[in-house]
């Protein structure tokens, strides 16, 4: 049901358009970070309104839209996008990932391969690889300028110069088609691979630093390491306690206050079809059918 | 008079977001041919050219008309339905024209080493779009595209200056593909 309160997918025209013209100088300059004037949503900052901007201006009344929290498709900020969309677009919404043709997503990228005809939006937080290392706006507008990234590879040294290992984790910096680096958002590294050769188009929204980036289909998209330290997309060592998926991202659950632990996946949908497909891990139910 | 006021979008808020999917999947898929519908613009400009016209541009974009493009039927048709000023080349955000009338296409803004996405989005005019000719490769194609240009000189020139450069959209009938500065343009 859609409300006819708004106009079709909440923003009005004018700026969709300056949004549209945002995303296809990101997609141009891949990796590359397009300032664009980002509006208000009715929603706080923080809780995907850059994601939310990227997805209302891509949405058809033809789409079907999945959105993702750290995966899971049932968690507040999921259900209230979500929501939103239905009700300002009237668009057709689904948990499938396989089913959805536009996918916002908070930090996770989608176990299941994506393909093409599927588009893939991140919420970002701070777009800016650099921000942390130099706060001005200014001096790292230069280095991307000059491709000085440098600085970059001294924090991923000092990483290892500490913990004998490089320990970012998440919000892993890659350099895309050999040109910009890019922050891909604070998916963990485990996901970094799949942004590369990817078919499905990648958009980034940053609502608060009102930042539009982009990687287009089967993009070149390196992750930052030494030939000595070579980037590792690592994972928790375990196997998922529901569906007993070895090769899944997994999130750990504090089962009791003992210090009792579980290992799911993070991706609910993939989770959740492993389990009808039959499969099951150490905590299933005993004879249960899902 | 009429021609000035018809051929807008009946629907702009779903014929554009449609147009703008075709749009995009253009861009990120340089190469790839796409059908868009809703527009009918004045003689000589093309369905398409007129889709992205009423999709991209508005009174914050300033336009430059090329050649035959540069008509009063046009630039009637522009004011009312997007009202974007019509500016010379070298202050243009968008031009449309045929592509011998867009040159040297040198007068147009590249952008800025610190802020490569102020550059020109030219719409240029084509008799013929097919899938074959020139090879494609770079950001958006899986192995190689090819596509009907109407020369590659001007093209690789453009690649060279990445990440500054020109984005083209190429329009042909109801038809269009994209070009960004991103792709690498080879003869045939």
């Amino acid at each position: 049901m859609t409300d006819q309160a708004y106009n079709f997918a909440y923003l009005d025209e004018q700026t969709k358009r300056m949004i549209r013209r945002a995303l296809l100088k990101a997609l141009a300059i891949p990796g590359y970070q397009v300032p664009f004037a980002s509006r208000e949503m009715p929603m706080p900052y923080g809780w995907g309104t850059g994601g939310a901007q990227v997805t209302a201006a891509c949405l058809t009344p033809d789409d079907r839209l999945k959105v993702i929290d750290q995966g899971a498709d049932d968690t507040t900020n999921a259900v209230s996008i979500r929501r939103f969309f239905q009700r300002t677009a009237g668009v057709e919404t689904t948990e499938r990932t396989a089913e959805a043709t536009v996918i916002q997503t908070r930090h996770r990228i989608p176990e299941q391969p994506l393909s093409e005809g599927q588009i893939l939006v991140y919420q970002v937080p701070i777009p800016e690889p650099l921000r942390f290392l130099e706060p001005r706006e200014t001096e790292t507008r230069k280095m991307h300028e000059l491709e000085e990234y440098g600085l970059m590879h001294v924090k991923l040294y000092e990483d290892i110069a500490r913990h004998g290992e490089i320990a970012t984790a998440y919000a892993y910096p890659v350099r895309v088609e050999g040109r910009y680096v890019m922050d891909p958002s604070p998916i963990p590294k485990f996901d970094n691979p799949k942004l590369a050769g990817n078919p499905a188009i990648q958009l980034f929204g940053a609502g608060r630093e009102a930042r539009i980036y982009a990687v287009p289909p089967y993009s070149d998209v390196v992750s930052l390491d030494f030939e000595d330290h070579p980037f590792v997309a690592s994972k928790a060592d375990h196997e998922c306690d529901l569906c007993g998926s070895a090769g899944s991202y997994l999130d750990e659950v504090i089962t009791d206050d003992r210090g009792t632990r579980m290992f799911v996946c993070s991706d609910t949908d993939f989770c959740a079809s492993r389990q009808a497909q039959g499969h099951r891990g150490r905590l299933s139910p005993q004879g249960a059918t899902p | 008079m009429n021609a000035i006021l018809t051929g807008g979008f009946a629907d702009p808020s779903t014929q554009s977001a449609h147009a703008f999917r075709a749009l995009l999947e253009a861009m990120a898929r340089p190469g790839r041919i796409f059908t868009v519908a809703g527009a009918q613009p004045p003689a000589p400009i093309s369905v398409a050219a007129g889709v992205a016209l009423l999709t991209l541009t508005d009174s914050t974009t300033p336009l430059h008309l090329a050649g035959a493009a540069d008509c009063e039927a046009l630039r009637g048709w522009i004011g009312f339905h997007t009202g974007a000023p019509l500016v010379p080349a070298e202050q243009a955000q968008f031009a449309l024209g045929r592509w011998d009338a867009l040159q040297p296409v040198s007068r147009f803004r590249i952008g800025e080493p610190s802020y490569p996405d102020r550059s020109a989005t030219l719409i240029v005019e084509l008799d013929r779009l097919e899938p074959e000719g020139a090879r494609l490769t770079g950001p958006g194609i899986k192995t190689e595209a090819r596509l009907s240009l109407p020369e590659t000189a001007g093209f690789r020139a453009n690649r060279a200056l990445f990440p500054l450069g020109l984005d083209c959209i190429l329009t042909c009938g109801a038809r269009l593909a994209a070009l960004p500065r991103s792709t690498i343009v080879e003869d045939a």
